[in-house]
């Protein structure tokens, strides 16, 4: 059933044809009302971004207006509409990290990786972006790498996290099968 | 080995995973296989502070509980205390008697709407209903649901979502008016800075809220609710997920539950990053597909809201909060609280507190209570300077007045709000103008831009504010704010733009003086702001070890090895890496000298 294809199937599919992808994904949600945002939200899930000529598709599928989906994909901060690079960091920039010194640590980004605020590196490995609060104020400043969350983020210790992670992507890349845990 | 009768549970919520419990949970459980001991995932402990926890059961029942546990030292934990017997002191936060810090910090609480958290499986159904879950439920759809809502009336419960409007009387404004189909929302959107309490609850105690919504839908006669969560929290969505679908196995969703011919489902909507959407009108045209900007009320949405139906939205403490009443009933939860403002509040302490997290206090204690009883004063050791509550909506108040009571008509009185629960601590290196700009910056980017006066007054309010940090404000200024701040909360649509002002409004109300030395003698008492400070590296001090030297991001710091150190002042970007870098504590921060007349030309328009 369309209802149920997960996510992995999605990529799958996404793989082989991408605009299969995104009819299983209008099709998906096509019975509920309102059902714009969720669509937008599974084609980023799915393709990382979500490109202005998608939308054109997804009007004639669902017979929800262009100028709508528009509308809703720039209201939003959470839509991209251009790709990211290989890891995503975000920066919390809420209350608690503030205080921290959060500023301080996307400064320290910024010059590690070259990315500016809301931009890629220039080598395409690292997008950053500031977001308002994660709700882990207890560990300000937190920053989040690819959804994985670093707590008491030290601005002088950025550089050595970010060439960890780098490592990691390097492993996944060559085949990573186990040991590395995703709660 | 079989089981020596020891009982070990792991907090497992998003602040301990962050802080490392998974691997410490993933460790445990093979360290426990062979003994055959059961380990048992929970939610947030709520000692956020000494994250990630471990409890432990004896097999006569006391419970001992470990801070700040690490792969390192969970080993010891078990060789020592569940094998041998004794217990690893020196890793204890809690022992059994109490008598201790973090003892204290539960003990002054009263954990009355969190007391599954950390106690039950988050994940697991059969724990819930063994803490009493649904018995609330049972209950409501045994009585006509006028009777729901009297109880949930004589109760005196609230909307924790900041404002304070009576239950009771959104539920009965829904039940009354007109319509085929009618929906509950849970407001999960959880939007303000500083706030983590609904996705602890969330992740910590899922059926809890499910069950809340239940009762809500049966008492206003709605079939369907919507969980309208921030897409930010994605363990707590995937566990909502686990909780409905294994409330459906158990048949407490779906069509005539138990057995009353009351039929209930419910869905989720994830966020996508919007703060506005935490207004209810806004909150609908999302979940409707559309923009989410606020809408003209009347008609209010018990009347005609989500798809133009009647439409109850509360907020996920508020519904974690019913459950309770009807299984306890409203006489034993309006024990707790004052006259006004019943039952017990759930607050995120965090900032510059010594013991920070998730606590739940009855309504009515004091501001200092919670920051030195609860909190255990302030961490950085310097002097408590004020009190943040209720994010960008809301007002810091000053330590002078930390005696106020924590209660919907005290904290208005001076000018605060409740607000959904946020507690932000502030010492006194923190700059009341730099807080006062963030949380515009925050507001500026989030105003949905349909009203004028919120969309251009927050703009101007942030130019005025930046050009008094960079040492460039004049008297005028903090007139001109209270001015625009006054007309924004008059001339804006829905409860964004009523209360945005509110940092700057509180701020200046409280703090003037601080304002004043911004832009009279251009000076940052609180030593925060850059054009105004200067940094330093006290030579007789310096090792020369080049620590600082190598993390300058822009060379500025130059000095041979074993020789003194110098920061280049015209170079210096005053970011304060060389600082956090430097392990002999010499380099200073000074107000900048010499720095007395405005800057010409900087009017309001002409910064960018």
């Amino acid at each position: 059933m369309m209802k149920t294809m997960a996510v992995e199937e999605l990529q799958v599919l996404k793989e082989k044809n991408p605009l299969l992808a995104i009819d299983a994904i209008v099709q998906r949600h096509n019975a509920d009302p309102g059902s714009a945002i969720p669509i937008l939200q599974d084609i980023q899930n799915t393709f990382g971004y979500v490109a202005p000529e998608v939308l054109q598709r997804v009007s004639e599928l669902s017979g929800i207006l262009e100028s709508e989906l528009y509308s809703i994909v720039t209201f939003y901060s959470q839509f991209r509409m251009e790709p990211i690079g290989e890891n995503l960091i975000q920066v919390c920039h809420g209350t608690a990290c503030h205080l921290a010194g959060a500023e301080r640590v996307s400064e320290a980004i910024m010059h590690e990786t070259g990315a500016k605020d809301g931009g890629t590196s220039p080598d395409g490995k690292f997008t950053l972006e500031k977001v308002a609060c994660l709700g882990c104020c207890s560990l300000a400043p937190v920053i989040t790498v690819n959804e994985e969350t670093y707590g008491r983020v030290a601005p002088n210790e950025v550089g050595k996290v970010l060439k960890e992670i780098n490592g990691q992507t390097e492993d996944k890349k060559a085949g990573c099968k186990g040991g590395c845990h995703h709660e | 080995m079989s089981n020596n009768g020891f009982k070990v549970k792991i907090g497992l919520a998003s602040c301990s995973i962050a802080a490392g419990a998974a691997k410490v949970h993933d460790l445990l459980k093979d360290l426990l296989a062979d003994d055959g001991i059961h380990l048992q995932r929970t939610g947030c402990m709520g000692l956020c502070y000494c994250e990630p926890q471990v409890e432990v059961v004896a097999p006569d029942g006391r419970s001992y509980l470990y801070g700040n546990v690490s792969t390192d030292n969970v080993g010891q934990i078990v060789e020592e205390h569940i094998k041998k017997g004794e217990p690893v002191e020196e890793l204890l936060v809690v022992p059994p008697d109490g008598a201790s810090e973090a003892g204290e910090y539960i003990g002054r609480q009263e954990r009355f709407l969190l007391h599954n958290c950390g106690n039950i499986d988050p994940e697991n159904i059969e724990s819930y209903l063994d803490a009493g879950g649904y018995k609330g439920l049972a209950k409501a759809v045994a009585m006509k649901p006028e009777e729901v809502i009297a109880e949930v009336k004589s109760s005196g419960l609230r909307g924790r979502g900041g404002a304070g409007f009576p239950t009771h009387q959104k539920w009965t404004f829904a039940r009354d008016a007109k319509g085929e189909q009618k929906y509950i929302i849970c407001n999960a959107d959880e939007g303000d800075p500083g706030a983590f309490m609904d996705r602890s609850i969330l992740e910590s105690d899922p059926h809890s809220v499910l069950e809340g919504m239940m009762i809500a839908g049966y008492a206003i006669g709605a079939s369907v609710g919507y969980i309208y969560i921030r897409a930010e929290y994605p363990l707590a969505i995937r566990r909502l997920k686990i909780a409905i679908a294994q409330a459906k196995e158990h048949y407490y969703l779906g069509t005539n539950i138990l057995n009353s011919g009351f039929d209930f489902d419910i869905k989720i909507r994830e966020g996508a990053g919007a703060f506005v959407c935490g207004e209810e009108t806004a909150l609908i045209a999302s979940i409707e597909g559309k923009r989410g900007m606020p809408r003209f009320r009347p008609p209010f949405p018990a009347v005609s809201g989500l798809f133009a139906s009647p439409t109850s939205i509360n907020n996920v403490e508020t519904f974690a909060n019913v459950p309770q009443i009807l299984a306890q009933g409203a006489a034993a939860y309006n024990v707790h609280g004052t006259e006004f403002s019943k039952g017990t509040k759930v607050f995120a302490l965090a900032g510059k507190v010594n013991r920070g997290g998730l606590i739940e206090v009855p309504m009515g204690m004091s501001i200092n209570d919670i920051v030195f009883a609860v909190g255990g004063g302030i961490s950085t050791g310097k002097a408590f300077k004020a009190v943040q509550t209720g994010g960008p909506s809301g007002g810091c108040i000053p330590a002078e007045l930390a005696d106020t009571a924590v209660d919907y008509e005290s904290l208005k009185e001076i000018g605060a709000i409740m607000g959904s629960g946020g507690l932000l601590i502030m010492d006194e290196e923190t700059c009341m103008v730099d807080v006062a700009k963030f949380f515009l910056t925050f507001t500026r980017e989030e105003s949905c831009g349909k009203c004028t006066f919120c969309r251009v007054g927050t703009e101007q309010m942030l130019r005025i504010l930046e050009r008094i940090t960079e040492g460039e404000g004049t008297e005028e200024d903090i007139d001109t704010l209270e001015d625009l701040g006054s007309k924004i909360k008059a001339g804006s649509l829905c409860g964004l733009g009523q209360t945005v002002p509110n940092p700057v409004l509180t701020t200046i109300k409280y703090f003037r003086d601080e304002y004043e030395a911004h832009v009279r003698d251009k000076v940052c008492p609180a030593k925060n702001c850059k054009a105004l400070i200067e940094y330093e590296i006290v030579a007789e001090d310096c090792k020369g070890c080049g620590l600082c030297r190598k993390q300058c991001p822009v060379d500025a710091i130059s000095g041979g090895k074993k020789e003194p150190h110098v920061i280049d002042q015209a170079t210096c970007l005053r970011c304060g890496l060389c600082v956090n870098s430097c392990k002999f504590d010499c380099i200073t921060v000074s107000s900048k000298p010499g720095k007395t007349a405005p800057v010409d030309g900087q009017g309001m328009g002409a910064v960018s």
